[in-house]
Formats: structure tokens, sequence, C-alpha cells
């Protein structure tokens, strides 16, 4: 099991995930935008989207869970 | 004064352009309107300004991008001009026309300037007829892959893929093969879609150039007066990029000749003069150093976020000038350059890989001596939220030559204290310690070289 947290404030620009998608290391789970950029948030393990915390709009702080990978 | 129609003022923007415009409107004895977001309730040019309006949350599409809660706010203030800074409203040409339609004075260029120049690949073809040198690309919008991967194979690799509309470096990147370019091509195409509100799948307007490798990126500010003349303020040099995104910039730029000089300011003035330019206003220009060559990068009809390098190296005061050109006067102005100009955008990122470092600022200390300027939007208790972009003060030095004004920079790098939001500061201290910025000797791959 792997936590994906945010490594900033920003706010949840898109969701490219759903919980139960099959994801692969590299993958993109979410796009934040912080300060006019987009960051995208990536997996660094395979497995399936166990848990998803954030929905489009949310603003999310640094530290925040974002996505369980199981 | 003609200026005195132009009261109350209303500055459509926020942060230290928001402050410094209000302290200009304030001491020409013109009243200053500020309106703010949910999210800046607390920053001082909401303070400073005379009157300050609350117009909506942080999004900015429902607050500082409402043309709609602008004009409000400008009716209920009774105010009789519009001042709209940078980004934001400042390059949108139908609120431009709105402010006019109201009956208010717009502090900018004709809404049809805006509109010419806004599209880069229109831009690009006027500046060529009007004999302004650019560099081989696309005339016509690339609008599918197809086009881009055929405008490419002509032009020759590497290319730098931009959008047509919109601008700081947003949705800009370089192609070195067609593979590349696919990606260039898509990542342009969203941007596109998403900063100017077209859809990506109907094929936002797109642009090829040639990619020039070790370029300069100088620019000429120009100001169009009333009575038609165009008159060349100067060049910055804004080579110091990160992301395609100004990090330093500085007024002579060292990298040159006398004779080039002569050559950018002369075309700026054609520029200028074939949109019949009113106002402040920037070319920006790709410049070959070992070539001493240059070719039309875009033109900028608003204020520079870079403005003050060329107060500093003119003693003008771009902001009045500005009030005075939309009251209708023809200042006469000769421009003598004297001494060196650097500004230093403290931003609130990580100085290693500059990502967004919003957050609570703890301490804010600024430095202050003589051939010190500091422009900030924020204080000591403010938080820097990610709603807006990530410019917390521009630190300006001025110094008698370059080597005088890198002297003063490191003094006040140093002494600016900012403690809470991660700041590029650190950055800035290694800048002025790198060979090829202490030189003058560099091109807008400095900062990637740098992080290597």
């Amino acid at each position: 099991m792997a936590e994906v947290r945010a490594e900033m404030v920003a706010n949840v620009w898109k969701v490219l995930v759903s919980e139960g998608d099959t994801v692969s290391d590299g993958d993109t789970l979410v796009i934040l935008e912080s300060m006019k950029m987009e960051i995208p948030v990536l997996t660094e393990d395979d497995g399936v989207v166990a848990q998803l915390k954030v929905a489009e709009g949310d603003v999310i702080q640094e530290g925040d869970l974002i996505a369980v990978i199981e | 004064m003609l200026t005195d129609s132009l009261g109350p003022v209303l500055i459509a923007n926020r942060g230290e352009i928001a402050r410094r415009i209000i302290r200009t409107v304030k001491r020409m004895g013109l009243r200053a309107v500020a309106v703010y977001s949910e999210a800046d309730a607390d920053l001082p040019f909401v303070r400073e300004a005379d009157e300050a309006v609350p117009i909506g949350p942080a999004n900015p599409a429902q607050s500082y991008l409402d043309v709609a809660k602008v004009l409000e706010a400008a009716r209920v203030t009774g105010a009789k001009s519009v001042h709209p800074g940078y980004g934001f409203l400042a390059e949108n040409a139908a609120f431009a026309r709105a402010v006019i339609d109201a009956g208010m004075v717009w502090i900018g260029p004709a809404p049809e300037a805006i509109d010419r120049m806004g599209d880069k690949i229109n831009a690009r073809n006027l500046m060529e007829a009007a004999g302004v040198p650019v560099a081989a690309g696309t005339r016509e919008p690339v609008t599918d892959l197809s086009l881009a991967l055929r405008a490419a194979e002509s032009i020759g690799y590497p290319v730098m893929v931009k959008t047509a509309g919109g601008g700081g470096g947003i949705g800009m990147s370089v192609a070195l093969d067609d593979e590349g370019l696919s990606k260039a091509y898509e990542q342009a195409a969203r941007a596109a879609a998403r900063f100017t509100g077209g859809d990506a799948l109907e094929g936002p307007a797109v642009l090829l150039e040639r990619y020039i490798e070790r370029a300069r990126h100088v620019e000429v500010q120009i100001l169009g007066l009333p009575d038609g003349r165009i008159v060349a303020l100067g060049e910055r040099d804004c080579s110091v990029q990160r992301r395609h995104q100004k990090v330093v910039e500085e007024s002579p730029s060292p990298g040159i000749t006398p004779e080039l000089r002569e050559r950018m300011l002369a075309a700026a003035v054609r520029a200028g003069e074939a949109v019949g330019y009113l106002g402040a206003g920037t070319v920006e220009c790709l410049v070959d150093a070992d070539k001493q060559d240059f070719v039309f990068l875009e033109m900028n009809t608003r204020l520079q976020v870079e403005h003050p390098v060329t107060e500093l190296v003119t003693g003008l005061d771009l902001v009045e000038l500005q009030l005075r050109v939309a009251a209708g006067e023809s200042p006469d102005v000769r421009p003598e350059p004297r001494g060196h100009a650097i500004e230093f955008r403290v931003y609130a990122e990580d100085p290693k890989r500059f990502f967004p470092g919003p957050g609570k600022i703890m301490e804010w200390d600024e430095p202050s001596f003589d051939g010190v300027r500091v422009d900030s939007g924020y204080e000591a208790g403010n938080t820097v939220t990610p709603f807006y972009d990530p410019l917390m003060a521009k630190l300006c030095v001025y110094g008698e030559d370059r080597a005088d004004a890198l002297e003063k920079g490191r003094k006040a790098v140093g002494a600016f204290v900012v403690v809470g939001p991660k700041n590029n500061l650190p950055f800035c201290v290694e800048l002025l310690d790198n060979a090829e910025f202490v030189t003058g000797d560099y091109d807008t791959g400095l900062v990637a070289r740098m992080r290597a």
C-alpha cells in the first residue's frame, strides 16, 4: 500500500483516475495547480487506486492525502 | 492638469503592481481605488488605496478576471479611469472596450492595438510587413499535428512551439524532432484551451518558429504619444529565465553592441508606428549574441513586470507617463539612460526546482539602502496563496555601472529576510556568483545549465 500526498498547497485541477482503476508506475493520478503552474501527481507504484481523497476544485494543503494505491 | 480628469483611478489588479500604481496615482493627487478578492483582503495594497472594493472569491475567474464585477466596482466608486496593471485583464481587448463604453478612460493602448498584437501570428505578420525582422515560422494558425509536422519540416528543427494567444511562457516548449513536436504540440494546445477558453478538440491556434539556441531575450520599452510620436526608452535584458519565465532583468543589456541597440530601438519604434501605438508597450526580441542580430518575438501591450529597471536608468516614472498619455498629454520625453539597474524577482518557490511554495509569511524584512528599490506585494503576517502567480516582490538595484550594480545586488539579496514561504533568494545568491552571469556573457539557457 502506498500513500500519495500533496507536496504543496494547491488546487486540484484535474482528476484523471477513479477508485478501482489499475495504475502503473509513472501514471498521472491528478493534476494540481498552484501559482499558475500545473503539477502532475504521479504514482510510483503499480496497483489499484484503493482510495481517492480529492475532487476537482478542492484546495489541498501540503501533506494532505491524495490517493492510496494498493 | 489634464490628468485631474482621470481620478478616481481604479486599479484592476493586485499585489505588488497594484501597490506600485497606487503610489504614483496618489503622488499625482488622484484618488486610488483598489479591488480585491477574499484571499487578498489583508494585503498592503488594499489598505494603501484610498478606497477598496471586494470583488469575490479567491479564484481569479470569479474576481480579478470577472469583467462585470470590476466594472461594477468602478461604477459604485465613481472611477473615471481604469489601470489594468499586467496579467489578468491587461491584454483583454473586450475589457478595454467595456471600460471605454462605460464612459471611463482606459489607461492603455487602443483595444484594436491589443487585438492586433495579442494574436502572435497576426503580430508577427504585421511586424514583418513593417520591416521588423522575424524568425522563420508559420504565417497561418497551426490547428492540428499533421500541419505542425509539415511546418517543422520546412522551418527545420529545433522549433519553438507556442500558443497564438496568451503569454507568460505558458504552453511554450522546444521540439528537437517529430516525436518531441507531437508532445510540444499537445502541451501548447492544452494550454491554449485552458487559458483562453478555447476548445482543444477544435484545434486551438498554435504557431511554430525557428528556435534560436543560445539566444538572449532583449526587449525595448516604447511609449506612444497622442501626437503620434513613438519614443524608445531603452532596452531590458531578460535572459535569466526558468520555464520560459523571467527571473532577473537588467538594463542596459550586457550582450548587445551600441550599433545593435540602435537598430533594435529603431525597429521597436517602427513596430509601434505600425499599430499606431499609444502608451507604454514592450517589443520583445530574441538576440543572437554571436551574430549580433535580432528577431521580433512579441509585443506586450501593457506595463511590464520589469519596468522598474527602465525607471532606474532613465529616472522616468512609467506609470505617470501612462496616466499623462491617457489624459491626452504628449510629454517631451528624451531618455538619456545612465548607470546600470538589475531586478530580481523574489518568487515564492523552492530555489532548486522552482516549484511553487505558497505559505504564511512569518518574517519579512526588505533591504533599504542607497541604490535599492523594493516593489513588494506582501508584509509579515500575510499569506501567499496558491491562487495567483508566485511573485512576492521585485528587488531592484541601481549602480553607476554593472559591477557596482552586482555588488549592490549581493548586499541587497543577502539583507532580504523572508521566513515562511519557500523563496528563490538562495537562487539569486547563486546567480550573483555564477561566472556567466557575472561576466554578462549568458543566454536564456543559463538557469537550465545551473540546474543540469
